[in-house]
């Protein structure tokens, strides 16, 4: 992976994408705090309105020395984080060559397959992994986050299991958790990260 | 001081605090609505969601006279209501600084047109800011309400989707006071007739010689010279583009936008080997550009000339190398995604009104909201969204056309179809209560269905004249609808429980029987969403369910029958609104709890 030779001179891309509901924006408020932490300038782009409702979404954060554009073009993602196996496949253009994804391992079925007028595509699995053997993460992070004490911290365990492959401190992940997150669910939040994140770096 | 990420929204309403602005008036509109919010939290601020654009407008323009600073804010779609006061306070002048937000979607994420308000800025000679990020976007604010004072002009703020809902590192500052301007009488300022209008509009003219001076001279329009083979002219968004796109090319980026620094697009002009103008989906700049004269370097292959401008397309029209991830296009052909576009959430009190008007094969006129998404599959019973209101009016429209076939003995193969309005509760109290005004001022006929569920759903919640809130969160007068149209002369107005089945089926049974008059029914049940609504969930008897498909024609996201013949629900989603319970033919929904 190249982001840590990389982030002086261009920005880190990261694609956060799900569906309405899943979580997606405030991971992707978590690991922009991680990137402001650590001294980047940072963007966060994200799309409201009628796309929330149940629709597909997506979320951009882009950090480094400067940032300028603020959404992601075809290509251009070092790490896509999907929250949903189609999704996952959906946004794969938008992923670097050599960039790295990692997939929630759910499907959520679109209203077309709901109502039985379109079919659940097989074989997603295999298809992802033409991505390149080491370059695809498929786990299961409800799974992940259940174990670690409390299943809704699924969108932080995901950010764990991305976090090995960016080039931000500890330190700056948990200041960022600490800043966004109730003190209610803060040491399940925590957990599902570190369970990922330590995983993972072993 | 240390910076914080803010939105462009947030950055906007925190740069009005920080001026001194005193109150913001506004109507919810993706992607603006968040600029009120976040301003109405602010500390010692009055704020408020007016019923549409142009009231708000009106009355920031109002406490402005009075001597204050104030903010407006809205959607594009939404200046074109408040246009008439716009084009109108562009003469008569400000007395506390006046700052308008219009907020363009290019793109289309969330409208139903893709409409440049920088031609509104244009067409009423003021002038106009644009953020290319939250940091300018507060200090742009800042400087359009001293601006607004300096020359007694309304200014326009002109943001994008993705500046209003980008979150960028901002420096803020302490809020500074500013002096009230007393409120003096002053007949020929504010009284907008021909006698007094016309020397306002000399007064508007020169006014505009002092613009075009601020516009040389504003920081905020500045060459950044690199390399000089090939410069780019660009503003908000599109700068950050072109940024990313030719890092090592000259920039003349553009801030200040109307007027346009004529003097310092001829020295760019005239510093750059190749001279290209960036726009996205309006070409507002170069048509500037060309106004001067300056006729700028074809591009290999032209911008596209609708949506969303990016870092690629400006490569692929300079002819630049595009990159592109082969293998994930060809994993993309091998694995047909399904699309997934937005729903009705699970429980959501519209879908009965729209089930039973698909049932009565009628002509369903809409209007805009989440109900517009009645249009989509499996629902597929809304036939139109053109404005906000217009399904009210629009139904009078062909009311009168059927009227006429009618007399004349023509018809048409729907003419049996009974023609249905819809619409939600905030958009009636926004602009389809003047349309029900006029049809019963015509003595029209017709059918209107009201969709109360006591909110503003589509932009995240607000309140509105019926939810019985304001945006500061005091409890107010809620419009009673009922009362309201039968005082306005609609004879017959009902109001069922929008999840029944059997009442609503009636009451739009009777409503289309009754052909000679104009009915109302209004279907009312809270938002699932804005009001966390939770009763038993609902479970599928697998014994008696015949895997007739009823229940997942409704298109509740909860329901699903897939791989076997049996319905299924799941219970994440479900939120026990009975409505597939009263719809399954075989009585083999029934709640959790009474298993």
């Amino acid at each position: 992976m190249s982001c840590d030779t990389a982030v002086n001179e261009k920005p880190i891309t990261v694609m956060l994408c799900g569906v309405g509901g899943q979580g997606t924006i405030t991971a992707a408020d978590l690991l922009a705090r991680a990137a402001m932490n650590d001294g980047y300038d940072v963007k966060v782009s994200e799309i409201h309105g009628m796309a929330q409702r149940g629709g597909a979404v997506s979320t951009t954060v882009r950090f480094g020395k400067n940032v300028s554009s603020m959404v992601c073009d075809p290509a251009q993602a070092d790490i896509i984080i999907s929250f949903e196996l189609l999704e996952a496949v959906r946004n794969a253009h938008y992923l670097k060559n050599d960039g790295h994804i990692i997939v929630n391992d759910i499907q959520i079925k679109p209203m077309s397959v709901l109502t039985g007028q379109a079919k659940m595509p097989q074989g997603i699995h295999e298809a992802l992994k033409q991505l390149g053997e080491h370059s695809v993460d498929i786990f299961d992070a409800e799974a992940v986050a259940r174990e670690a004490g409390n299943p809704k911290t699924a969108n932080v365990a995901l950010l764990g299991a991305a976090a090995k492959f960016l080039p931000l401190s500890e330190k700056a992940w948990e200041k960022s958790i600490e800043s966004r997150i109730p003190p209610k669910t803060l040491e399940a939040n925590l957990a599902a990260f570190r369970a990922m994140y330590n995983k993972l770096n072993a | 001081m240390s910076k914080i990420l803010l939105s462009g929204n947030e950055a906007i309403a925190r740069g009005a605090w920080e001026a001194g602005c005193d109150a913001g008036f506004g109507y919810p509109g993706t992607p603006s609505t968040e600029t009120l919010e976040s301003f109405s939290k602010l500390e010692g601020v009055y704020a408020e969601w007016a019923i549409n654009e142009k009231v708000a407008l009106e009355s920031a323009i109002g406490f402005s006279m009075a001597g204050h600073r104030a903010l407006v804010t809205m959607k594009h779609v939404g200046v074109n209501v408040a246009s008439d006061p716009l084009m109108s306070i562009a003469y008569a002048g400000v007395n506390g600084g006046l700052v308008i937000l219009a907020a363009d979607d290019p793109g289309m994420f969330s409208s139903q047109n893709e409409q440049d308000s920088r031609v509104y800025a244009e067409f009423a000679k003021i002038p106009l800011f644009e953020p290319a990020d939250s940091e300018e976007a507060l200090e742009m604010t800042k400087a359009a309400f001293e601006l607004s004072e300096k020359l007694k002009t309304i200014v326009m703020i002109r943001s994008t989707v993705r500046i209003s809902h980008t979150k960028t590192l901002v420096e803020t500052h302490d809020r500074q006071a500013a002096q009230p301007v007393p409120y003096q009488t002053s007949i020929p300022d504010w009284v907008m007739m021909p006698a007094y209008a016309r020397p306002k509009r000399l007064e508007s003219d020169k006014r505009f010689a002092e613009l075009e001076e601020c516009s040389e001279t504003s920081l905020f329009n500045h060459a950044e010279i690199r390399d000089t083979s090939i410069g780019f002219i660009a503003s908000g968004a599109c700068y950050q583009y072109v940024r990313e796109a030719f890092p090592e090319a000259s920039t003349l980026k553009l801030g200040m936008t109307h007027p346009l620094p004529e003097s310092k697009i001829r020295a760019f002009a005239d510093s750059v080997d190749e001279l290209y103008v960036v726009d996205e989906a309006y070409p507002y700049l170069l048509k500037g550009v060309r106004a001067f004269g300056i006729e700028p370097t074809p591009w290999t292959s032209p911008l596209p000339a609708a949506f969303e401008m990016s870092a690629m397309l400006l490569k692929e029209s300079y002819g630049s190398p595009i990159e592109q991830n082969t293998t994930a296009l060809e994993l993309q052909k091998q694995v047909a995604v399904p699309p997934r576009p937005p729903a009705l959430c699970a429980g959501c009190p519209h879908r009965v009104a729209f089930n039973e008007l698909k049932r009565m094969k009628a002509i369903v006129l809409g209007d805009i909201g989440c109900y517009t998404l009645g249009a989509l599959a499996p629902l597929t019973t809304l036939e139109s969204a053109i404005d906000m209101g217009a399904s009210v009016s629009m139904g009078h429209g062909f009311e009168v056309a059927r009227e006429l076939e009618s007399k004349a003995g023509v018809s048409q193969s729907t003419s049996n179809r009974p023609v249905f309005s819809i619409i939600g509760d905030s958009t009636f109290a926004h602009s389809g209560l003047s349309g029900v005004v006029s049809t019963v001022y015509n003595a029209g006929v017709g059918n209107i269905v009201i969709l109360d569920n006591r909110t503003t759903a589509m932009t995240g919640g607000q309140g509105n004249p019926i939810s019985g809130k304001t945006l500061q969160g005091r409890q107010t007068n809620e419009l009673d609808l009922p009362k309201v149209l039968k005082a306005i002369g609609v004879e017959d107005v009902v109001q069922v429980d929008a999840h029944n089945v059997k009442a609503v089926r009636e009451a739009l049974k009777a409503a289309a029987n009754n052909k000679d008059k104009l009915s109302v029914v209004i279907c009312q049940a809270p938002c699932v969403v804005e009001y966390r609504i939770h009763n038993t969930v609902r479970v599928v008897d697998a014994e008696a369910c015949r895997g007739c498909g009823t229940c997942t024609r409704i298109g509740c996201p909860a329901i699903s029958m897939y791989d076997t013949n049996i319905a299924e629900i799941n219970d994440k989603l479900c939120n026990g609104c009975s409505q597939c319970e009263q719809y399954c033919p075989f009585n083999a929904i029934h709640s959790k709890e009474g298993e």
